[in-house]
């Protein structure tokens, strides 16, 4: 239904019917957010913290699996991760105290767990997101955030995103093409002359785009709440499913305490 | 003078909008139901202003207007908006939710509507206007003669009293334009257009009435309207090259 909505964000949708895609969006919120706390709260420098790591991540894997979703996809998904990367693979180098010997460079081992750490817990998280993205349209994950509260004036703002990036992407297109049909080329110091205020004149023209639709919202009856349909109300089984994840990424926890 | 209840009454409406600048002094309109008028003039006349005065969006000014007999004042702001369904210039501007049902449907839910019945205006509305099959697609994906069309659907889903259209034809083209001109014939209600194209006017509108610099300059059938150069000149307005009013039956 949502399929192609907002254009970046209509990419990370990938229609299917498996369970996953069924789960009620808001279960699926709750669970990509729990199992990236738990992610998140498992010990730096425990020494099976590794193993711990892998066994998340062959969660996550099975999920895709069950969701039928392709490894490309994912690793797309990872490609927002990449200033973490280049943060974390800084660490090592600029960390204090006792160092070790990698390849003839000297690092430092705290930092070294430290950066390990940092990418395999960002890592976790975004593939969880992503998984989250792919299977569940932008639609549905606004209607998720409906039902968990989230403040009605939020998932509206970012409703009117999801309907108005084409809108106001195809309003910095046709500038552009304006533009550059008059022989302007953005390649040197001085185009910022001109795009600053190009810059200044989209903003005016979405700002009053918002005035427009606003008038409009108002001649139908709008009040302050965007009038919701019917909801689907999950059971206790949508939940359980949903919960699977994060409670069994709880045990791989556990496991790891415990043993450890 | 006080046989039926006009649908629409418009009286001695004077605006000035913040920046001071007047845009309507004392215009003064009647819409009978089921009549369908055609707004006229040229730029800057002050159309659009006394639009958005016919459900509320602006007020303030001298005058007063009246919906079915309903003044348009603050109490009675959610049942005019329901008698008053104003289709706005840009289809980008009035279909804001993700899917053409859910947008359609918008007006009914605010209204309070159960469900079932939101459900089947949304069906009505969408049909009266052709576009039955795409109350699942996202407003984006549509033609612009489509969106236009369905920007009419989500005010007929509220059932209207009054359907005020800004400027329908202006950027379709002539299929599209035929194509909600038969959309529109079909329709069983006052009708208030405003246009610049005036063979459009014509074709839909058996009266018209002519708003230049904030005031009522005239007010008569179209035909006879349109077949008076000196008016027409006088306001800004032109036919088309070669067409001739009184050449169309
Ligand atoms: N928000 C505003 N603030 C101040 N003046 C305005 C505003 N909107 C319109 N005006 C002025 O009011 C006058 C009437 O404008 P209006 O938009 O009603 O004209 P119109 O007849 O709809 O013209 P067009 O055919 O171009 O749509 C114009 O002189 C315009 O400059
Ligand atoms: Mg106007």
């Amino acid at each position: 239904m949502g399929a192609g909505h907002g254009g970046g964000l209509a990419a990370a949708y990938v229609p299917g019917d498996s369970p996953v895609h069924r789960l009620e969006p808001h279960t699926k919120l709750v669970a990509v957010l729990t199992f990236a706390l738990v992610v998140v709260a498992t010990p730096v420098h425990a020494g099976w913290a590794p193993l711990a790591y892998a066994g998340f991540l062959l969660l996550l894997l099975t999920v895709a699996g069950v969701a039928r979703v392709r490894p490309g996809r994912l690793l797309r998904g990872l490609v927002v991760e990449v200033p973490f990367v280049l943060f974390a693979v800084l660490l090592p180098f600029v960390s204090r105290g006792p160092r070790t010997d990698v390849l003839g460079l000297s690092l430092s081992e705290s930092g070294l767990a430290a950066g390990g750490s940092i990418l395999a817990k960002a890592t976790l998280s975004v593939l969880a997101a992503t998984l989250l993205a792919a299977t569940t349209d932008a639609r549905g994950l606004l209607r998720g955030l409906e039902r968990l509260r989230l403040p009605t004036v939020l998932v509206q703002i970012l409703s009117f995103m999801i309907r108005y990036t084409d809108v106001v992407g195809g309003e910095l297109r046709r500038m552009q093409v304006a533009r550059e049909s008059r022989g302007f080329r953005g390649r040197h110091l001085g185009a910022l002359k001109v795009l600053g205020p190009a810059a200044g004149s989209l903003f005016i023209r979405s700002y009053e785009r918002g005035e427009r639709v606003h008038l409009a919202m108002l001649s139908r009856g709008y009040t302050g709440r965007l009038p919701s349909g019917p909801v689907a109300v999950a059971g206790g089984r949508a939940w359980a499913t949903a919960l699977s994840l994060p409670l069994a990424a709880v045990a791989v926890l556990a496991g790891g305490s415990l043993l450890g | 003078m006080s046989t039926p209840t006009p649908s629409l009454l418009v009286d001695d409406l004077a605006f000035a909008y913040p920046d001071g600048h007047q845009a309507l002094y004392g215009v003064d309109l009647r819409l009978e139901p089921g009549e369908r008028v055609a707004l006229l003039g040229p730029n800057g006349a002050g159309k659009t202003t006394l639009v958005l005065h016919l459900n509320g969006i602006l007020r303030g000014g001298r005058g007063r207007v009246e919906v079915a007999g309903l003044p348009v004042e603050d109490r009675n702001l959610p049942e005019v908006r329901r008698r008053v369904g104003i289709v706005f210039q840009d289809p980008d501007d009035q279909l804001f939710m993700p899917t053409v049902g859910e947008d359609v449907a918008f007006g009914p839910r605010n209204l309070g509507l159960p469900e079932a019945e939101v459900a089947r205006r949304v069906a009505d509305a969408l049909a009266a206007v052709d576009m039955a099959d795409a109350a699942d697609r996202p407003p984006h994906h549509l033609s612009f003669g489509q969106r236009r069309r369905v920007a009419v659907a989500t005010v007929l889903s509220m059932q209207p009293e009054v359907l005020v259209l800004d400027e329908p034809s202006s950027n379709l083209d002539p299929a599209g334009r035929r194509e909600l001109a038969e959309v529109l014939q079909a329709l069983p209600i006052t009708l208030l257009m405003v246009t610049h194209d005036l063979p459009y006017a014509l074709q839909l509108c058996p009266r018209s009435v002519v708003l230049d610099g904030g005031v009522v300059v005239a007010d008569g059938t179209t035909r006879e309207l349109l077949a008076d150069p000196e008016l027409l000149a006088a306001h800004r307005l032109e036919l088309p090259f070669g067409f001739d009013p009184r050449a169309v039956s």
